[in-house]
């Protein structure tokens, strides 16, 4: 028997999370001596309310989505990926190796080429601290965290020994040919006498992301290999009695994870800056995890999260912009939200069940 | 008249929607020795938790020899004279049967004083009760017997007159367990009360004087042992006739299905748990292993489910199967006509977060005929569950529920269905019946019968002697990872295959228990020198 209905779980509960975080942060701004209630105004308008504001956030919330579900995946495997950062910035490299070496003659095909190239990368960033967990045990939160240093590392490396421009003074590859560049959502829904998205980045990656939300949907709860991820995340013990190989589930679970991760670069470094650029990722990966534990680590959970962070992104961006709220602050109210739905669910979730289950009674 | 040891009257306690205890009310008297009996999860531990103040009861009083008392916490338990024997030991494995006496009643600051005292004072004890044992040595030195004998003497060291032992036989051989009845014997001739929970009724009819039966948190009836039989105990706990015999006709064994040769299994830790075994299962009979939890069974299944590795031979159908590396996995196992229900539902048999119908193409879920396409054919597989959980009576019905939600029982149902109805050539049984109610054991049983009487080979392992004789067809012993030896069911009694549980091949000239004792004795001097060595 359930202790809540599902509606409580799923809607209910990261509800009044987030209206805590809210409370809180209300407070915080309180304390600083601003006027919480034309911050939030601010956050709205500035996120929501012009079609160049949700540009923004939707622009967020594809990189969001992409980082998100890579955590998610790797949970239903019972496994801690946080080396989403270091998956994305390999998968840039993808990205931009595709985009440079290979003459494209359309968007459409270079798409597809960087979807790949990315792809490619981040599984491969992901596969090492995969097999060493798997073989040797040696923790995939450890293995990971450095491997999102050694991906910076390498990245600093190639960008200013290999892909800089002659002449060049900026730690950054060429401008990516015209035949990349993406569709961006003012191209997409702009009429001529109504410029719709002006000036910004939301990009047909957006759908990519959307595609990629389905897909994993999908295969975890449609397939053989997603009812194996979840079998062994579920139990070791009886995955192995059922003769699923930990090793195997491990590795294919965390190169799933680790391509989603890189897809993330799509986003940023074809449809955005169209060059690979130092620290293009801008912390989305560790995002993602907090994206992936309000989400529930389903991919229509992933989904909204994802657009919620895309919010408070873009909203904290206007926040910097127009008042005296330093943008550190916008940082504190990332994680009230990230605090109040993840790490301290069951504040909320325990009074909850227990009110439901005292209705439930005085109904019997 | 005396005041009873102990009185509950309408003792009631619930966990959110549980009631696992409703208006419970009971006597003891002293010098007697009081069974509780009743299925898992019937409140029997719920009960004996709030008398040792474990828990509070919602409602209802306590009154020991006639005196109102609250027990807030087992100090105070302890403080009234009650003393509680857990199924599983509380002692420090690396700590002297003494230091574990007077851990947490040592006085003083000093150890010395107390550990002379009780030095004393167990000696004294070891008289009275016969309780005799070397008070240095050290507990991970004592076999499980003296260590529940260190538990006993725990509770009498604190003073207690009241002991509560909960499912003390479950680790113990046979032999064991009577030498403990006799300790008990010996205890309530000296005035003591004892209470004893448990879920076998022989243990009940052969040592209480008075016996009450719980059900479903409720307590049904407190009837004088003598004055009641094991069928009425058991229809009094299942709330309905229950058959305590397995039906069976004898058996008709084909040719060899599985076929085992000088098995030998390390495990993680380094350890060799099967030394070199030599097993043969024909079509159309049950082998059962018998043995202490602990002997090397568990991993004899698991080796030949493919969760383990090993060494040696084992054939099924004369087909030579893989024992480590490629090949030796539970995909493999199946596609080979093992089917295997696991010695552990909970940890290894069922995903329990999982519902029912997945769970019941667990470990087939890669077969084509689960499959639509490139995705699982879930709503096949649903209706297939509901159909496989009718057949098998698993309540409730419901496909969609997941399996932490069902009964032990209807776990195993679960598990059985799955693994029965896929009609293998080999079946393993592990503790078919562990944690399983009294109304469901009647069913597995009939299950793994039938499948032999059409012509299958099964391996069972159990724990319980009693499952084991009323099922088996040939009874091997394992002890310390050796097949001591092979009986007929109809040709040996417990006090043989006690005998050879504790690795004892011949019937000795002294006492048995003493036997026994010299047997672990032997054991552990063998251990210590291949350790030196």
């Amino acid at each position: 028997m359930d202790k809540m209905p599902q509606w409580a779980d799923i809607v209910l509960i990261p509800l009044i999370s987030l209206i805590l975080a809210a409370v809180l942060s209300a407070l915080v701004i309180l304390a600083i001596g601003e006027n919480p209630v034309a911050a939030f105004k601010l956050m709205v308008e500035g996120a929501l309310m012009r079609s160049a504001g949700w540009g923004y956030t939707l622009y967020y919330a594809t990189n969001f989505m992409f980082t998100g579900l890579a955590v998610a995946v790797a949970f239903h495997a019972r496994m801690f990926n946080i080396g989403g950062e270091g998956q994305a910035m390999l998968g840039g490299l993808g990205v931009a190796l595709v985009a440079l070496y290979i003459p494209w003659p359309h968007w459409s095909l270079a798409i597809l080429g960087a979807t790949a190239g990315a792809a490619l990368f981040g599984a491969a960033w992901a596969y090492i601290p995969a097999l060493l967990q798997a073989k040797r045990g040696s923790h995939i939160v450890i293995t990971t965290i450095m491997f999102n240093f050694i991906a910076a590392g390498l990245l600093n490396y190639v960008l200013v020994n290999v892909l800089r421009p002659k002449g060049s003074m900026d730690p950054a590859s060429a401008n990516f040919p015209d035949a990349t560049k993406l569709p961006t959502f003012r191209d997409m829904f702009s009429t001529a006498d109504n410029i719709m998205f002006r000036g910004a980045p939301a990009n047909v990656t957006f759908f990519l992301a959307i595609a990629a939300c389905v897909l994993v949907w999908y295969l975890i709860w449609r397939t053989r290999l997603g009812y194996e991820i979840r079998a062994f995340g579920f139990s070791e013990s009886a995955a192995r009695y059922a003769g699923i190989s930990p090793v195997r589930i491990t590795v294919i679970a965390m190169l799933i994870s680790g391509a989603l991760a890189g897809l993330m670069s799509v986003n940023t470094t074809m449809g955005e800056s169209e060059r690979l650029v130092m620290n293009s990722t801008e912390g989305a990966g560790f995002i993602g995890i907090a994206v992936a534990l309000m989400g529930r680590s389903h991919p229509f959970g992933v989904f909204l999260a994802a657009i919620l962070f895309g919010f408070l992104y873009q909203g904290g961006a206007e926040l910097a912009l127009w008042t005296n709220i330093p943008r550190e602050l916008i940082v504190v109210i990332q994680a009230l939200v990230i605090l109040f739905t993840g790490a301290l669910d069951n504040m909320v979730r325990m009074p909850l069940e227990k009110l439901f289950l005292a209705l439930r009674r005085r109904n019997v | 008249m005396t005041a009873p040891a102990i009185e509950l009257k309408g003792i009631s306690k619930a966990f959110g929607p549980v009631q696992a205890n409703k208006d419970i009310s009971i006597s003891v008297m002293p010098g007697t020795i009081h069974g509780i009996i009743g299925e898992n999860g019937a409140g029997k531990s719920t009960l004996m938790s709030i008398l040792y103040g474990f828990y509070k009861a919602d409602k209802g009083e306590i009154f020991i020899k006639g005196t109102k008392t609250q027990i807030p916490d087992s100090q105070a338990a302890i403080a009234v004279g009650i003393g509680m024997v857990f199924q599983h030991f509380k002692l420090v494995e690396n700590f002297s049967v003494l230091e574990n006496i007077i851990l947490g009643a040592e006085e003083g600051v000093l150890l010395r004083p107390s550990l002379a005292k009780a030095r004393k004072e167990l000696a004294h004890l070891a008289k009275e009760y016969e309780l005799n044992i070397d008070p240095d040595a050290l507990i991970e030195n004592l076999s499980v017997g003296h260590q529940q004998r260190v538990e006993i003497l725990k509770a009498l060291y604190r003073r207690a007159d009241i002991l509560i032992l909960d499912e003390p036989t479950g680790v113990l051989t046979p032999a064991e367990a009577d030498q403990l009845f006799r300790i008990l014997d010996r205890l309530r001739d000296e005035g003591k009360t004892i209470i004893l929970i448990t879920h076998k009724l022989r243990e009940i009819m052969d040592i209480t004087d008075t016996v009450s039966v719980m059900r479903r948190g409720e307590m049904t009836a407190t009837v004088k042992t003598s004055e009641t039989s094991p069928e009425a105990l058991a229809e009094l706990m299942v709330g309905r006739k229950v058959l305590l015999r397995v039906d069976k006709v004898p058996a008709t064994p084909g040719k060899t299905v599985l076929e085992i040769k000088g098995l030998r299994v390390i495990d993680d830790k380094g350890v060799e748990r099967v030394k070199g075994i030599d097993l043969t299962v024909r079509a159309g009979e049950i082998l059962g292993i018998a043995g202490v939890a602990g002997n090397g069974q568990s991993e004899l299944l698991e080796v030949l489910g493919g969760f383990a590795e090993g060494t040696g031979s084992i054939r099924v159908n004369g087909v030579a199967l893989p024992l480590s590396g490629k090949g030796a996995d539970g995909q493999a196992r199946r596609h080979a006509g093992i089917a295997h229900v696991p010695e552990d539902r909970q940890r290894e048999g069922l995903i329990m977060d999982y519902t029912a119908w997945e769970n019941i193409v667990f470990g087939y879920h890669l077969d084509p005929e689960y499959q639509s396409g490139l995705l699982m054919d879930n709503t096949g597989i649903q209706t297939l569950a509901q159909e496989k959980m009718d057949r098998f009576d698993v309540r409730p019905p419901h496909p969609k529920l997941a399996a932490k939600n069902f009964s032990g029982g209807n776990q195993q149902k679960i598990v059985l269905a799955r693994e029965i109805e896929r009609n293998p050539d080999l079946l393993l049984v592990g503790q078919p019946t562990r944690g399983v109610d009294i109304g469901a054991i009647e069913f597995i049983h009939q299950q793994i019968v039938n499948l032999r009487d059409q012509g299958k080979a099964i391996l069972l392992v159990s724990v319980e002697l009693e499952e084991i004789l009323s099922l088996a067809d040939r009874v091997a012993v394992m002890f310390d990872g050796h097949i001591m030896g092979e009986r007929a069911p109809d040709q040996t009694d417990e006090t043989e295959l006690g005998l050879l549980m504790a690795g004892i091949t011949e019937m000795p000239d002294k006492p048995i228990i003493q036997a026994i004792d010299e047997q672990f004795d032997h054991q552990q001097k063998e251990r210590e020198g291949e350790q030196n060595g």
